[in-house]
């Protein structure tokens, strides 16, 4: 069979920011009708390419040529002209505006100065039709879950006749279910002769879904791979420059006393909506408790509820036996309590702080690092260039603004902050989420470390694999209630699946 | 630490919620109310009058006659039970639904209430007030409405108040140098009004430079505008207005065509001046550019996520640039209504504020024209209010009067309307890449 036509050619591009060379003489080619994939650990370059083909940056060399014909891209309205589509990782929906309204922003298809609603309706219930892309047209974005969001996203690029699509880790904020769907509305794409750039740091998914994989490396390409001949190892290798650990090595659990216990525990949403209704579970030194579930069942709100971050309806917690309930944040805190935030960018960092100012931001006020009411700047930096070297931030400037760091680099911050003040009890939500797999691996066996030191870990992760490498018991969570605990050798893949989907244990057993 | 505290389970957490915190305030006026209400004997008559007539006339069709005592002893125990019920929160649907009813209840019985506990047991005339509402809420409407375009784009616009006293200064400048001409003197006012809108807008060019394309803080670049505009315009006064004597004849009234024949609100309400009616041209306008154009679309788009448009081939800072310009010419047509449609004069510091009134209406109404307006009639009513019972002479500051729409918008924003929502980009410069 011979190769499908080139729809999209980039050759020879470079773009150099100040300080760093983000992408370096890359030729790569996209072919009609496939899937290129792109790999490549965070900070290689793939969002900075993306950028440039859609016209946000402009290259300092190397042309891009569309069809074969080369093309000017000035700004993303050229790049919508010649049919580039592109999802970006934070979507750009306005949250006040409906679905129609911002399909149509931009493109808006009037009579006219006046917004024509129903002609855009129309078109996107079509394009929901043709490839199972359903939203409904008049939700506001800010009542749709992510996965929902996404999808708009995409008929916002099929709405502008997009047949050359690109999804910068489209699925970093799906669970596995939503994953499948978007694969699903991907082939029907693909059968309609859309060519689509796949970005993702998770190999199972590129090995699954791509043609053809190009892999970036401190913003050149390190290599190209055919997924068929290709493993999860040999993509890592060729992602990071090294051989990489992907199943986590630990002992057995070594338990200790109850860390961590809660009673009947009762959380509302931001909405004043039941979120945790009930929840009972204990937690013990040495042991990892996995908390598995499809996001959106309560987890959010049971971590913030244990944190201190969010007030509970009714019912008790306990750490070390202290009643806590009802503590603030800080209290909590000072009792040995480390958390690692679901949403890092909101709640795990000051993005507008140092990096060293970050590691603090929990333990200033205290003697290391104050006098009176003076904060002893020096302890704070030698305390900085230690964290750093230790958690292997990179780059590894301890004044250099946290918001200007890589997802996987500020996650290295927040858990050397977290990590490094003694906490006996860690709460860890989605530690890992959008990381590549080098920060990955890094985070785990630090994971697996604190655990051996004899802390209690509780790890919410809608990661099922993550779940399941890392954790010595797993409980499900399934609409604000833990439907199942298994312990970790009991817990099988699809045990645990179906649990999550809801299906409980007593209801498998009738006929 | 008590048992209670320690035995696990489910137990309520007591909150203060929002309707909590509006129903403490409606139980102390219901208080108030009652022992007003004490003061009148039962014979004492509160009469509503709709139709303008001397006080000691007959009374005439459509008069409203309501004895005092008996009608204060109501509305206080309303409030009292509305403030109870919605301080106790009962959880149960139909009780939810019975507290917020009385809510409702209460909130549209607050004007009148304070119209006829004032007039205690005298007159009062209805569509005086109301007519006297609208026409004071004119400069506050429009200057809301110029807030509205230029933040639904993205920029702070404090410095309406500056925008409406360049207009106020300059428009009237124009129509008193204008009258020694051969112009007639219509020509001479529409050519004042113009000059002062667009003084308004040539002002607004200077806040979108010194806040777009330099990015200064929006804050401060208003506040320098304010400031400016205090010391040019009465430089411009004390130089080339007060040599003489200067006044000049305000805007002169259009009656709409059968509308001004109706009864009583013909002459009320549409006999009246053209800015007075430009306020709802320009009501009508606001409402249907942002909500149902592509221009109103873009705007909102880029006051809220201004990547998002980018992204979409949308061009940001021209899109806020013309906001802000036409933002400027609409306050500059508040300002006018100062010097030439109200007084025909124009003094220093004349807009006493109003700019900044504005801005609470626009907060008010969530950034919504409609919404605006109603702020903006709530605002003109206790004006008028104020105006009303220093003529009737009442032994009461009327300071304290003037007071309370300002206290009802703290009470209403921090409890019945929940957090007020700007555009999430509001003030924040965008910077491409």
């Amino acid at each position: 069979m011979p190769p499908a036509p080139p729809a999209l050619e980039v050759r020879g591009i470079t773009k150099r920011f100040p300080g760093v060379l983000a992408n370096d003489n890359i030729n790569l080619t996209l072919h009609k009708g496939q899937v290129l994939g792109l790999l490549g650990e965070n900070g290689a370059g793939k969002s900075t390419l993306m950028n440039m083909i859609y016209g946000l940056y402009k290259p300092d060399a190397g042309e891009i040529l569309v069809d074969g014909a080369p093309v000017e891209i000035a700004g993303p309205k050229d790049a919508i002209k010649l049919g580039i589509g592109m999802v970006h990782q934070h979507f750009q929906l306005v949250d006040v505006l409906t679905v129609t309204e911002n399909v149509m922003l931009g493109n808006e298809n009037s009579s006219g100065p006046f917004l024509r609603r129903d002609r855009a309706r129309r078109e996107i219930e079509t394009l929901s039709r043709e490839y199972g892309l359903q939203a409904a047209p008049d939700a506001l974005i800010a009542d749709l879950p992510v996965g929902i969001q996404q999808r708009v996203e995409i008929i916002k690029a099929l709405y502008r006749h997009a047949d050359i699509l690109i999804l910068d880790e489209p699925t970093a904020v799906l669970t596995p279910q939503e994953t499948r769907g978007l694969f699903k509305i991907m082939r029907a794409l693909l059968d309609k002769g859309v060519s689509i750039i796949f970005i993702s740091h998770k190999l199972k998914e590129v090995l699954e879904i791509c043609d053809e994989v190009v892999v970036l490396r401190r913003g050149k390409v390190a290599g190209t791979a055919d997924p068929k001949q290709s493993t999860e190892q040999s993509l890592a290798s060729l992602m990071v420059g090294r051989d990489v650990l992907l199943e986590v090595d630990k002992a057995p659990a070594r338990l200790g006393d109850e860390i961590l216990n809660v009673v009947n525990l009762h959380v509302h949403d931001d909405r004043g909506l039941p979120a945790v209704e009930g929840l009972s579970f204990g937690l013990q030194r040495g042991e990892i408790l996995g908390i598995a579930g499809v996001q959106g069942n309560g987890q959010t709100e049971l971590v913030e509820a244990l944190t201190g971050l969010r007030a509970s309806e009714s019912g008790r917690v306990f750490i070390k036996g202290a009643d806590v309930t009802g503590e603030s944040p800080r209290q909590i805190t000072k009792r040995g309590v480390g958390h690692v935030p679901e949403d890092r960018q909101r709640d795990g960092l000051v993005a507008s702080f140092t990096v060293m100012h970050n590691l603090v931001l929990c333990t200033y006020y205290q003697a290391a690092f104050s006098r009176s009411i003076v904060v002893d700047e020096r302890a704070i930096a030698a305390n900085a260039r230690a964290l750093v070297q230790q958690y292997d931030v990179r780059p590894p400037i301890i004044n250099t603004l946290a918001g200007g760091l890589s997802g996987g680099n500020q996650q290295k911050v927040i858990v050397a902050r977290e990590f490094s003040r003694d906490a006996d009890l860690l709460i860890a939500s989605q530690p890992t989420r959008g990381l590549d797999v080098g920060s990955i691996e890094f985070i785990h066996r630090q994971l697996i470390a604190m655990r051996d030191a004899g802390a209690g870990i509780l790890l919410v992760s809608s990661e099922l694999d993550e779940v399941l490498s890392l954790a010595d018991r797993v409980a499900v969570m399934f609409e604000g209630e833990i439907i199942d605990i298994f312990p970790i050798d009991d817990a099988d893949r699809d045990t645990v699946g179906l649990r999550m989907a809801g299906v409980r244990a007593a209801a498998e057993a009738a006929p | 630490m008590s048992a209670a505290k320690t035995k696990p389970g489910r137990r309520a957490r007591f909150k203060l919620t929002r309707r909590r915190i509006i129903a403490l305030p409606l139980l102390l006026l219901g208080i108030f109310i009652l022992a007003e209400a004490r003061a009148f004997d039962s014979e004492t008559i509160t009469t509503l009058k709709l139709v303008t007539r001397a006080s000691g006339d007959a009374p005439a069709v459509g008069d409203i006659r309501l004895p005092t005592a008996a009608y204060l002893l109501t509305v206080g125990l309303l409030f009292i039970a509305g403030g109870a019920l919605n301080l106790l929160e009962l959880p149960a649907a139909r009780w939810r639904r019975l507290s917020l009813i009385l809510l409702a209840l209460c909130g549209a019985l607050f004007m009148p209430t304070v119209i006829i506990a004032a007039a205690a047991g005298d007159e009062t005339n209805m569509t005086t007030i109301l007519a006297e509402s609208l026409r004071l809420a004119t400069p506050l409407a429009i200057g809301a409405f110029a807030g509205i375009w230029c933040e639904r784009a993205g920029v702070v616009n404090i410095a309406i108040e500056g925008m409406m006293l360049f207009a106020a200064c300059f428009g009237f400048t124009t129509l008193f140098f204008l009258r020694g001409t051969a112009l007639p003197l219509e020509t001479a006012q529409l050519l004042a009004v113009l000059i002062g809108v667009s003084a308004g807008g040539l002002i607004a060019l200077l806040h979108g430079w010194l806040s777009i394309t330099f990015r200064t803080d929006q804050i401060v670049s208003g506040t320098v505008i304010n400031i400016l505009a205090v010391g040019v315009t009465s430089f411009v006064r004390r130089e080339y207005l007060l040599s003489t004597e200067a006044g000049a004849a305000k805007l002169g009234n259009i009656a709409l065509p059968f509308l001004s024949d109706l009864p009583v609100i013909g002459d009320a309400i549409f006999t009246n001046q053209p800015i007075f009616f430009l306020m709802f041209v320009m009501l009508a306008f606001t409402h249907i550019v942002m909500f149902y154009t592509r221009w109103g679309l873009r705007t909102r788009a880029v006051g809220e996520h201004p990547h998002a448009a980018d992204t979409l081939g949308i061009n940001v800072n021209r899109t806020r640039w013309i906001n802000v310009f036409i933002s400027g010419m609409i306050a500059g047509l508040a300002g006018v209504w100062f010097s030439l449609e109200a007084t025909g004069s124009f003094n220093d510091g004349m807009t006493r504020g109003a700019g900044f009134i504005a801005l609470a209406a626009m907060i008010f109404g969530k950034w919504t024209p409609l919404g605006a307006f109603g702020a903006a009639l709530l605002f003109g009513f206790s004006e008028s209010l104020g105006v009303r019972l220093q003529m009737v002479g009442v032994n009461f500051p009327v300071q304290f009067l003037q007071m309370v729409p300002y206290v009802v918008t703290l009470v209403v924003l921090a409890g019945f309307i929940g957090r007020a929502s700007p555009p999430k980009a509001v003030g924040q410069p965008y910077v491409k890449e």
